[in-house]
């Protein structure tokens, strides 16, 4: 626990180091705080907000945690399919690029219209924005594999299913997952785009609306408040999943001191 | 046993037994002890016939790995092929495993399995998996594949491995790992690509001891191929020579020595010096 602590010294000190120069700025150069608002500002808004801002980061967690588990689906069974059909890739692989510069905007009032207006079309934005570093990532893993070892398994007259199942699966593994670490990184700013691009009923919808009301009625403390939440959430998570690809594919590094 | 003739484009097909004719004037021509005339065809597990293999490099030259090689290793014996670096060994062992087919020529050979030059073990599976890899490509449940490869761990010294992933194994463990695999795919030809060539010295003697106990036991056709004249000799009933770029035949031995062979015999150290002549390494002996 002691490295742990110490893992993350660096980090605190550097926060700590420009939270403090910012407050100095503000407070000190005369800025406006409804332009930018001192990080004391930003505390004393966070506590008074606490219950609305527990209450939007649950919703938003929520979609994070279903969107990606969309995108990182999707995205995994498109790269096997490109991997596996040069049709399916010589057709898909463009479209998949394009829409990486769809403005969401444009789609999610059809999506509102065919889904309504919960949490369905979020997710289908969250899952397009997602899908595509898990699929371009997967699908250079699946290719990466050894070519000796895929000749060793003609030798043993393994079938294109067997080669597939037994190295160049495993060996795109590390892939998949350094994609689906991009992938979670990108869902905290999916996220809002799909809160603030979906036409919603109600007033709670995560903290990306909760942004977008406070600054539009220029509570920027507010909005500064939520926005650390992202910003702690992107953190914790990345973490998270770390962990997860450390079971799920220790193999890739060296494991000193582990035998057997 | 399961037979399959492999032709190249050039090369006549030819039945199981038909008297293969001779590769060329060199392969005869250092031959020791006349063991090519000797015993039928149908004792000869593997019989390559004028065997030639290109390749196209980037700059569009013809690269001539293989050249009208002749070759034939009887049922159960082991065939060393020792060479320089680049003479087409690998090419060699690829086209007995079906992998490369040959420009000229005809090879006849049973199922063969490979045991590459780099272990090849998967990372991700442990030792016991890995062994059991063709068992499993086979067909069995991850169970009984383990269950067959187990007791041969024991055998090989690599008991309390079986679940050690491959990095965390010594290289002359890998090697073991990687013959038992080789071993387990069932298949009555072995073909060993230098399997001990990124071993270091102490290792290398240890692990040719312990092949050719292994052997002794395991009888199968295999063909060793090797740029260590030495080891060839000690492991090998036969010992077939061939020369730099484009490969040829430049000898083709037989090593009558009893097994286990020592370094020190005189028949070894004999044909040894053979063998280096053949290389045109005489130099060397002096």
């Amino acid at each position: 626990m002691s490295k742990r602590v110490a893992d993350a010294l660096p980090a605190v000190a550097l926060v700590l180091l420009l939270l403090g120069g910012w407050e100095l700025y503000v407070d000190l150069g005369g800025v406006d705080p409804v332009l930018l608002p001192a990080p004391h500002g930003i505390a004393v808004a966070a506590w008074q907000d606490a219950g609305t801002l527990w209450h939007n980061t649950q919703i938003t967690l929520k979609e994070v945690a279903l969107g990606l588990t969309l995108a990182v689906i999707a995205g995994f069974a498109l790269a096997i399919a490109i991997h596996l059909s040069s049709a399916i890739r010589k057709a898909v692989y463009p479209l998949a690029v394009g829409s990486q510069a769809l403005p969401f905007a444009i789609l999610t009032p059809t999506l509102a219209f065919w889904l309504g207006f919960g949490i369905l079309p979020k997710l289908i934005v969250i899952g397009l924005i997602c899908f595509f570093p898990v699929a371009v990532s997967t699908v250079d893993g699946l290719s990466a594999a050894d070519p000796d070892q895929l000749k060793l398994l003609r030798t043993l007259d393994a079938s294109r299913w067997q080669a597939f199942r037994f190295t160049e699966l495993p060996s795109a593994l590390p892939s998949v997952l350094t994609g689906a670490r991009i992938a979670l990184v990108v869902a905290w700013i999916a996220a809002f785009i799909a809160e603030t691009s979906s036409p919603t009923v109600g007033p709670y919808a995560g903290l990306g609306r909760e942004i977008m009301v406070a600054l539009n009625t220029s509570e920027t403390a507010p909005a500064f408040a939520a926005t650390a939440v992202l910003f702690v959430c992107a953190i914790v998570s990345f973490n998270a999943l770390a962990l997860v690809e450390r079971r799920l594919a220790g193999w890739a590094r060296p494991r000193p001191g582990e035998n057997r | 046993m399961q037979e399959q003739s492999r032709e190249g484009f050039g090369g006549e097909r030819s039945a199981h037994g038909e008297s293969v004719s001779a590769g060329g004037a060199s392969a005869s021509g250092a031959s020791a002890g006349g063991a090519s005339a000797e015993g039928s065809a149908a004792e000869d597990a593997v019989i390559l016939t004028g065997v030639s293999r290109n390749f196209v490099d980037r700059s569009g030259r013809t690269i001539h790995a293989l050249r009208d090689v002749s070759l034939r290793a009887r049922r159960g014996s082991v065939l060393a092929v020792v060479g320089p670096s680049g003479c087409g060994k690998t090419t060699l062992l690829e086209m007995l495993c079906g992998l490369q087919q040959p420009d000229a020529g005809s090879i006849l050979a049973p199922p063969a399995a490979l045991m590459p030059q780099r272990d090849l073990l998967l990372p991700w599976l442990s030792a016991l998996d890995n062994a059991a890899l063709p068992l499993r490509i086979a067909g069995a449940p991850k169970a009984a594949a383990r269950a067959k490869a187990e007791p041969l761990f024991a055998e090989l010294g690599l008991e309390g491995f079986e679940r050690a992933r491959p990095s965390e194994l010594s290289g002359g463990m890998r090697q073991r790992v990687a013959f038992l695999r080789t071993l387990l795919s069932g298949k009555p030809l072995l073909c060993l690509d230098e399997p001990f060539g990124a071993l270091d010295a102490i290792t290398r003697m240890q692990m040719q001891r312990w092949l050719s106990e292994a052997l002794r036991h395991e009888r199968r056709t295999v063909i060793l191929v090797t740029h260590d004249v030495e080891e060839a000799v000690l492991l090998g009933d036969r010992v077939a020579v061939l020369s730099k770029r484009p490969g040829e035949v430049t000898a083709d031995l037989t090593v009558d020595a009893p097994r286990p062979r020592a370094r020190s015999q005189q028949a070894v150290i004999e044909l040894r010096e053979r063998a280096l002549r053949a290389l045109g390494l005489e130099d060397e002996l002096r």
